[in-house]
């Protein structure tokens, strides 16, 4: 029970961070760096976006906060807990993975059910929760389909009514709209930022895209790859609802330009590192 | 996906084609037997066959009735003890690994070798007979099985550790389901060769009287030149094959495509 309190010293240091990733490094077994110590900070109700190319360890980072992970060293604490104690604390994550990741035999209602049904959640207050996550996404009508019938779009819906059943305070999600078509992608965060706002969510959302990254986040984290570590946080200081017209606004081109020129130094320099070692070798 | 009427006449089109094959191969025979004026002890007519299934009913459908409750028993079994075994793979690599080159073994060995010991061994020509077949039919179960349990979607399997599955609900919300289309791959393969195991344990049991099967009627209608009597066994056995291989093709899909009512109506 000790070990699930939080320490004396950080209790009173202001609000309570959802996520505190604390000099947090991971090396794999073949020696890989996927990613360097890093420290991050998340507060209570902010959207926060990992933005980076590929092999930045951005999706490894989220699936260390996650608990899929451990650290090789380091430390990850949600609501000031490690993952494993966060039960105790009657909070709750949830994580949208890059594909749908639907169990092809058993129909929406069922997969969005399944994380209830897991945890042993009454079939009459399961079925209610399910009611009211898919007329969230607006699938009420497909309750009965098979994933295999819908689109890919609508696919996603499922995946993200699956994670909102369970009411969770952190929502973690690794790429979720990265194999979607653009006008998809573009409703689906129109539609993400509403249940954000609607629901007083935390979000941390991994993505390689600038735009989404601008048009989601209350702050961006750029990370950078070889090794993977974080380079820049930017605060997006702009109100909330976002509407399609902030994407054609020129703070939003500010911001898009301001995140290219410093991904463009990142990887310049990244490509400088490479050069000087096959110098070297 | 699409419409009824393309698939009415798409399933119609799967019968009626090779029903025409048959029909065009049926009357050649019958032309050939009659215009060459073949004699019955080579090559009998597809009438004479007929006739002669006709007058030996009773010795030819008491030994199919045999011949089928071997290769059912045998399926049984096989299908049985092939998902346990299964489930024993996948507890642990370390066991899978230690264990499956013996199962490779059991399916390498060819039956006709091994079946003489068991028949030794088994005083029941039934059960012995049974136990053949089951050896001739384990494998596929095993290696379909096993192959389906580890294929599970690895964000799925993710998933459920974040959710603090349990390992049985994780086997039977998630491992079981994902094996089933495996599983009835391999029940198919493994019904032929039930009937193929059952056919061949005979031969080599050659246990005649009332507990004798078609391969029984083979032999003893070869020893006695009784070819149109050969014939009739043959296209029984042949009959039972595509029989069971449509019988399992039924299964998988009352299985699989019914699968979305049951979770509606139980879960």
């Amino acid at each position: 029970m000790n070990l699930a309190e939080p320490s004396a010293a950080l209790v009173g240091a202001g609000p309570v961070p959802a996520v505190e990733v604390l000099s947090a490094e991971k090396t794999y077994a073949d020696g890989t760096h996927a990613l360097q110590p890093v420290d991050l900070r998340v507060e209570e109700g902010e959207f926060v976006t990992l933005l980076g190319p590929s092999g930045c360890g951005k999706s490894t980072l989220l699936k260390m906060i996650a608990g899929l992970l451990q650290p090789s060293d380091g430390r990850l604490l949600l609501w000031r807990r490690p993952v494993a104690q966060l039960d105790a604390s009657g909070r709750r994550i949830a994580f949208v993975f890059q594909a749908p990741t639907l169990m092809p035999w058993a129909n929406v209602a069922t997969n969005v059910r399944l994380p209830l049904d897991l945890a042993g959640v009454a079939r009459a207050e399961a079925d209610r929760r399910v009611a009211d996550a898919l007329a969230g996404v607006g699938l009420t009508k497909f309750s009965a389909a098979l994933p295999r019938t819908l689109s890919g779009g609508m696919q996603m819906r499922v995946s993200i009514a699956r994670a909102l059943v369970t009411e969770p305070n952190l929502l973690l999600m690794d790429e979720p709209f990265g194999a979607l078509d653009e006008i998809t992608r573009h409703k689906l965060d129109a539609e993400l930022l509403g249940l954000w706002r609607g629901k007083r969510l935390t979000v941390v959302f991994v993505t390689h895209s600038i735009h989404e990254s601008v048009f989601l986040s209350t702050r961006v984290v750029m990370m950078a790859a070889r090794p993977g570590r974080i380079v820049e946080e930017v605060r997006v200081d702009e109100p909330h609802p976002r509407t399609p017209e902030f994407m054609v606004s020129p703070q939003f081109s500010r911001y898009a330009r301001r995140l290219q020129d410093s991904l463009l130094r990142v990887s310049e320099s990244a490509t400088d590192a490479d050069a000087r070692s096959e110098i070297r070798a | 996906m699409t419409g009824g009427p393309l698939l009415q006449g798409d399933r119609a089109r799967r019968l009626a084609y090779p029903a025409l094959v048959a029909c065009v191969l049926v009357a050649a025979w019958q032309g050939l037997v009659t215009g060459f004026d073949l004699p019955p002890y080579l090559v009998p007519s597809p009438v004479l066959m007929m006739k002669t299934l006709i007058i030996d009913r009773v010795a030819l459908f008491g030994a199919l009735f045999v011949t089928l409750k071997i290769t059912l028993l045998a399926l049984a079994l096989a299908t049985v003890t092939g998902v346990l075994v299964s489930f024993l793979f996948v507890q642990s690599r370390t066991i899978e690994t230690a264990l499956f080159p013996y199962a490779v073994l059991l399916q390498v060995t060819p039956i006709v070798a091994v079946a003489p010991l068991i028949i030794i061994w088994i005083k029941d020509p039934m059960a012995s007979m049974v136990i053949c077949a089951t050896l001739v039919a384990l494998f596929p179960v095993i290696a379909n099985t096993t192959l389906g349990l580890r294929s599970v979607d690895p964000d799925l399997q993710s998933y459920f550790r974040l959710n603090r599955a349990t390992r049985t609900q994780t086997l039977v919300r998630l491992r079981i389901p994902s094996a089933l289309p495996y599983f009835f791959g391999g029940l198919r393969i493994s019904s032929g060769l039930a009937l193929i195991g059952a056919v061949v344990a005979e031969f080599v049991a050659g246990t005649g009287g009332s507990g004798s099967g078609l391969a029984y009627e083979i032999m003893q209608s070869g020893f006695r030149l009784n070819i149109p009597r050969m014939f009739a066994a043959l296209l029984l056995i042949s009959l039972t094959g595509v029989a069971l291989f449509a019988g399992m093709a039924w299964l998988t899909r009352a299985a699989l495509g019914s699968w979305h009512a049951s979770e509606v109506s139980h879960d």
